[in-house]
């Protein structure tokens, strides 16, 4: 297995009695296309969400890049280089798809006094550059809340593109999108991880979609690891069809 | 840029023809020098307000808080420099102080200073406490901040309590107070207008309107959320502040309750201004002020004893009828002057490319 770079051990995290996650240890490989997956209510996001920063966890620790993280801010682990989609969708609705791009430029070393800066030319047409990458080239004006949602999608990737982040924690990225517009996108997240080298983490629902797209497999059941390995393992572990199938 | 926007030449017009407007207008009616200054510290209310409720989505109903610090450490400092402000409070206007205009001049000048910098300060403090609130929250914390300020200097006697402080008296023949500080009003509120504007063409705009779409996932883009809200919170103090030294000079007698800290006139007139002209933009504040103000003056001189109904209605028709105010109303008409619009694709081949 090739370096690790986000390394989460023994977390746990629980709302009141409802235990979301149990001790629950995973490595993403650096570079690599990781698969999350697991029945409704298994714990997916939660883990996500406890990686990002965006609660604290019970116990355990996450590392990123071999830094303890698990006690950081969300804002401070995205200036790390680790970014979240978010499962709803979440674009800033009254600002056009280029303002969209603009304030999702990577913050790592903004100071006090950037925040009076203007953006170059230079940054406005890698914005425009990427938006023409998923498709939205000709909508760059137009309010990112008036697109539908599966260009909200699009533009929210697109965004996190433009952040340059190492890691890249998308969680169900497909879910909501019709069919045409998934090939689509598969092919431009496996594009996104080959040509910008950009590691992704993908929670997905979609078994067609998740065997296709990532080179390593986590399957989670009731908030605890049930499986792991390449795709065509995990999709012919025993286990793993039984948590889907409900024969727990 | 943007082709079906006003050409730079027609806003040069327009800025001209306001500027001379400006100045004409105490000339031509002598006898309403006051009230037109009221105006331009109307149009720096609204442009305040709407950096913080429009652009940045936090809608605090306390932003007259530094309006009336500002009144109030002018005043400390302008007494200060020839007398001991306990005394000259205790004395409730009897003491007549006579200053020099130069005593005069360096004592403004001193307390304005004071009174940009105090509410900037105060802002930065508040920022830490007030900004882990949001929506109502945030409103209600910052009117409680603002009625609390009130109170506090209503009872603290080294200010004069609820007796208030007479201004020391402006040097000059009669009227000269009045152009003095119009032209005074006019020039920090023009200055106002045009740091605001400059703010909006940076970053600066993007990043507090992010954070007005959407709080989390700003955070999520690794923004520095915090820093951004307390330099808006900061901007809108300073010239707050300023506003307030000068409103207080030009009155001649300031008191807490009615003229430092009026939360339910000028702290509500500041958000009805903006609603009504259109959050979130730069000239809604702008046409917001100027309506609101001239409404004002006909139903104070019209209809006097129900002036605060009128108001009342227009708030309410404000905010059930028309929320989007008269610029957010142009913004749904004519989307294209605003730069919304579906652009061509590139002409070169990018289809192929990207695969879609």
């Amino acid at each position: 297995m090739s370096e690790t770079i986000i390394e989460v051990s023994g977390v746990s995290k629980a709302f009141g009695g409802v235990v979301a996650n149990n001790k629950v240890s995973l490595r993403v490989a650096r570079g690599g296309i990781t698969g999350l997956i697991g029945p409704n209510g298994s714990g997916k996001t939660t883990l996500f969400n406890s990686i990002v920063g965006y609660h604290p966890i019970d116990q355990g620790s996450i590392r990123f890049e071999g830094r303890e993280i698990s006690r950081l801010s969300v804002a401070k682990i995205a200036r790390l280089g680790m970014l979240r989609t978010f499962q709803q969708t979440r674009v800033f609705g009254k600002m056009d798809c280029i303002q969209n791009m603009l304030i999702s430029l990577p913050h790592r070393q903004s100071g006090w006094r950037d925040m009076f800066k203007r953006y170059p030319l230079s940054l406005i047409e890698r914005a425009e550059r990427l938006l023409e990458f998923v498709g939205l080239y000709s909508k760059r004006r137009l309010l990112a809340g008036s697109l539908s949602f599966g260009q909200q999608r699009l533009l929210e990737f697109a965004m996190a593109l433009m952040n340059e982040p190492k890691v890249l924690l998308l969680d169900e990225p497909t879910a909501g999108i019709n069919p045409t517009l998934i090939n689509a996108l598969i092919e431009r997240l496996k594009r996104a991880n080959q040509d910008f080298g950009i590691t992704l983490f993908v929670i997905e629902h979609n078994m067609r979609v998740i065997m296709n797209l990532a080179d390593h497999i986590y399957c989670m059941s009731r908030g605890e690891l049930l499986a792991e390995g390449p795709p065509a393992s995990v999709q012919n572990d025993q286990r793993v069809i039984d948590a889907y199938l409900g024969a727990h | 840029m943007n082709p079906a926007a006003p050409s730079n030449r027609r806003m040069a017009v327009l800025y001209a023809a306001l500027l001379v407007a400006g100045v004409l207008a105490p000339i031509l009616f002598p006898g309403h020098t006051v009230q037109f200054a009221v105006f331009w510290i109307f149009v720096l209310f609204a442009l305040t307000w709407d950096m913080m409720g429009g652009q940045m989505g936090y809608n605090s109903l306390g932003n007259i808080l530094f309006f009336g610090v500002g009144m109030y450490v002018c005043a400390v400092a302008q007494i200060s420099i020839v007398y001991d402000v306990a005394e000259y409070t205790a004395a409730n206007g009897a003491i007549k102080v006579d200053f020099a205009p130069h005593q005069y001049f360096e004592g403004l000048a001193l307390g304005l200073a004071w009174a940009g910098l105090i509410p900037v300060v105060v802002a930065a403090v508040l920022s830490w406490i007030l900004f882990g609130l949001r929506g109502p929250y945030f409103a209600i914390g910052t009117l409680g901040v603002a009625i609390a300020a009130a109170e506090l200097t209503n009872s603290w006697d080294y200010v004069g309590g609820g007796m208030g402080i007479a201004m020391p008296v402006y040097p000059g023949g009669p009227g000269s107070r009045e152009r003095f500080f119009y032209v005074a009003c006019m020039i920090i509120a023009i200055l106002c207008f045009l740091t605001v504007r400059w703010v909006y063409r940076t970053r600066f705009s993007l990043a507090i309107n992010a954070i007005r779409d959407d709080e989390d996932k700003a955070e999520a883009l690794g923004l520095h959320t915090g820093r951004y809200k307390m330099v808006a919170w900061s901007i809108s103090a300073f010239f707050l502040g300023i506003a307030g030294a000068l409103f207080g000079n030009m009155t001649g007698f300031i008191e807490p309750i009615d003229t430092a800290f009026p939360t339910l006139t000028f702290g509500i007139f500041m958000v009805a201004m903006t609603l009504l002209g259109g959050k979130g933009t730069l000239w809604g504040p702008v046409i917001g002020a100027t309506l609101f103000y001239a409404l004002r003056e006909v139903t104070w001189t019209y209809l006097l004893g129900w002036q605060y109904v009128v108001l009342g209605l227009l708030i309410i028709f404000n905010v059930v009828y028309f929320q989007q105010g008269i610029m957010g109303w142009l913004r749904a008409r004519r989307p294209a002057w605003f730069g919304v619009r579906v652009e061509a694709d590139r002409a070169h081949g990018t289809k192929a490319e990207s695969g879609a």
